[in-house]
């Protein structure tokens, strides 16, 4: 554990936007990502050139406008999605297909709604632990990571019986349970109300500062960002997006977000943020009618040309 | 589903229950819930009965409600007679190999079942048997191919037309060619099942498996993406993705297939034993039909109520199985 953090010190680091130590190779590194969609239009060019390196047990946020192509990236780190060009490499090793050392929170907790809570859980830690722990080990091990969310009460119950942030706990459940080198979270809270999502971003914190996971967070919440992160990737608009800015925040842990509140420093990180996304990128077209337009896109279910089904 | 397919049919037990226990409000829910299918059916006898005696036949006058009723109860006591004649007929034959083996122990003896023909209930479990099999074989092709088509789109796109050329086809067409090819191919001295058998049961199969295979086509292919995405994150072998994401994700589209289907075999396998003149209830209609006594236009009504009270039956069955399977419900 980082007995840095647990003294509430700030951490020595350079608050320029220039590499992070650079005599350790980086435990995740992006070089040169380029990312092309076909489209019925020809290519679309989502990311040209994203360039990232992410030391052991930070927490970063990537933040930009909708569409800019936050997902991609994190699709690209999960080995979800394959880039055109450039790589990713984790531990020395590139990635090129999904794997349960990067674990990924859903934003729609992603939960097989026929399993119970607890059975969820454990078809992670089955398919990850069967050959490397007991039976009663892996029975405990789910157990734990289930009481780590706050959630074992609730471990025979199927995700339709819980609500949203229940819900959304479980998956964090599931992927801390993988025991991931890398946690990739798209926009892990964005589905829930305030209270809910201020819960549950404490619960991470504190999650994190016991196990120090390598975290990447989607969000679109500027103070989401500046309270959870130790840096904050800025996308630039796209299409072609990369990294605009890459600000560091060095505010002390453990945090507190009533307190932090009036701390100069998050009040100047705040500003950081909100200037880059409302300034250096306003966005000129409709916000709304873009989610809207991205929804649909998302949204062609391969179903729906089957006329002859029978539906309950 | 159907205009049925509320509460009100398990109503027996649920009646009973709010009679006792709950309160006025309940009682007048349930008395409700029984008042307006009864009253539906109270309207439709009197109207039957009214409109019945209009309609005249070469056999006489339509049946009204109290000849049908009358004929079931013939029918069964038929059954009951038929019955004990048979059960005389072993005990004969058993009393006479009693004797026959007394007098020499090793004299052979045999035992033949009454050659009677079948009864009306008798045609109506044949019928069950013939329809469960042609089901439970239809289930077994659609389900497996339809994960296939589901999780394949080339596959899937390469089989579409066929299926949609295939399923409207009706059974009355398939049925000559199945009896020439069930004729030709199964030849066996000693067949395990008869022919006639074989023939109205393939017939069942060929139509009622499209509506399973396309519900478990379309319900494998319309799973969750991010579930989909879990499974490649947690790297689940190809066999283990098909057991416990995809079949789980679609179990309720299949068994909304399953139902069609059910259905859809029930109504076929009457008319493949009308004309392929197999055991079974459609040949109970036609040979009334042929028949053509007095009697013979309520016994057919019978054969029809029954019919429909045994698909409407095998329905609630089906419904009652993917309570307890499908996780949505
Ligand atoms: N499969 C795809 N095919 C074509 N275009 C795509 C595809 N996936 C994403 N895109 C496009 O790439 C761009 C980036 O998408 P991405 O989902 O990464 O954005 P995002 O930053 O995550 O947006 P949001 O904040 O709304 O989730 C968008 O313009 C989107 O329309
Ligand atoms: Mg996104």
């Amino acid at each position: 554990m980082n007995s840095e953090r647990i003294r509430g010190m700030t951490p020595a680091r350079t608050t320029a936007h220039t590499e992070v130590i650079p005599m350790t190779k980086s435990h995740l590194e992006l070089t040169g990502i380029e990312m092309a969609f076909d489209t019925p239009k020809g290519p679309f060019v989502a990311l040209d050139n994203v360039n990232l390196k992410i030391r052991k047990g930070e927490f970063v946020s990537l933040i930009g406008h909708s569409g800019c192509g936050k997902s991609t990236v994190l699709n690209i780190v999960a080995g979800l999605l394959q880039a055109n060009k450039g790589g990713c490499v984790l531990d020395g090793r590139e990635v090129n297909s999904p794997g349960p050392e990067r674990a990924v929170v859903f934003q729609n907790h992603a939960l097989m709604p026929w399993l119970t809570v607890y059975e969820n859980v454990e078809l992670a830690v089955q398919q990850v632990f069967r050959k490397t722990m007991s039976r009663q080990r892996r029975k405990d091990w789910i157990h734990h990571n289930l009481e780590l969310v706050n959630m074992a009460h609730a471990a025979n119950k199927r995700p339709g019986e819980i609500s949203g942030g229940m819900a959304q706990r479980v998956g964090i459940a599931r992927a801390l349970a993988m025991k991931p080198s890398v946690l990739l979270m798209d926009e892990p809270f964005g589905a829930l109300d305030a209270l809910t999502r201020a819960h549950l971003q404490d619960s991470l914190m504190d999650i994190q500062q016991e196990l120090n996971n390598t975290v990447i967070m989607i969000t679109h919440d500027v103070d989401e960002a500046v309270l959870l992160s130790d840096r904050i990737i800025m996308m630039t608009n796209g299409p072609a997006a990369t990294v605009g800015e890459d600000l560091h925040i060095d505010l002390p842990r453990p945090r507190n977000r009533v307190t932090l509140a009036d701390h100069p420093g998050y009040v100047h990180y705040r500003q950081e943020v909100l200037k880059f996304l409302y300034e250096k990128q306003r966005k000129l077209e409709n916000l709304s009618q873009r989610r809207t337009a991205s929804a649909t896109t998302n949204q062609q279910a391969r179903a729906s040309d089957e006329p002859g089904a029978a539906r309950a | 589903m159907t205009i049925l397919d509320t509460t009100n049919v398990a109503l027996p037990a649920g009646w009973l229950r709010t009679l006792s226990g709950r309160g006025s409000a309940a009682l007048a829910r349930a008395g409700r819930q029984l008042l307006l299918p009864l009253t539906g059916i109270l309207l439709f006898v009197g109207f039957w009965q009214l409109a019945a005696p209009q309609v005249n036949t070469s056999l006489g006058s339509f049946p009204g409600p109290a000849q049908v009723f009358d004929q079931a109860g013939q029918l069964w006591q038929e059954h009951v007679n038929q019955r004990a004649r048979a059960d005389q007929f072993l005990a004969m034959q058993e009393a006479r190999n009693a004797r026959l083996l007394d007098a020499n122990p090793d004299a052979e003896v045999k035992l033949r079942s009454y050659p009677g023909a079948p009864t009306f209930p008798d045609q109506v479990a044949t019928s069950l048997g013939t329809v469960l099999a042609g089901f439970v074989l239809a289930t077994v092709i659609a389900v497996p191919m339809g994960i296939v088509f589901g999780l394949n789109r080339h596959f899937q796109a390469a089989v579409n037309p066929l299926i949609q050329v295939f399923k409207p086809v009706s059974p009355l067409a398939w049925l000559p060619l199945v009896t020439m090819v069930v004729s030709a191919t199964y030849v066996s001295d000693d067949p395990l099942f008869e022919k006639a058998f074989l023939t109205s049961m393939i017939t069942v199969t060929l139509c009622s498996l499209w509506p399973t295979l396309i519900n478990t086509s379309v319900g494998v292919a319309a799973v969750n993406p991010d579930l989909l995405n879990v499974s490649r994150v947690l790297r689940l072998s190809f066999a283990s993705h098909v057991r416990k994401v995809v079949l789980p994700s679609s179990v309720p589209m299949i068994f909304t297939g399953l139902r069609v289907s059910l259905g859809i075999a029930w109504m076929v396998l009457i008319a493949a034993e009308m004309l392929a003149q197999s055991p079974g209830l459609g040949k109970f209609v036609w040979d009334e039909f042929q028949n053509g006594s007095s009697q013979s236009l309520s016994r057919i009504m019978v054969a029809v109520l029954t019919i429909g009270l045994i698909g409407f039956l095998l329905d609630r069955l089906m419904l009652l199985i993917q309570k307890q399977v499908a996780w949505n419900e």
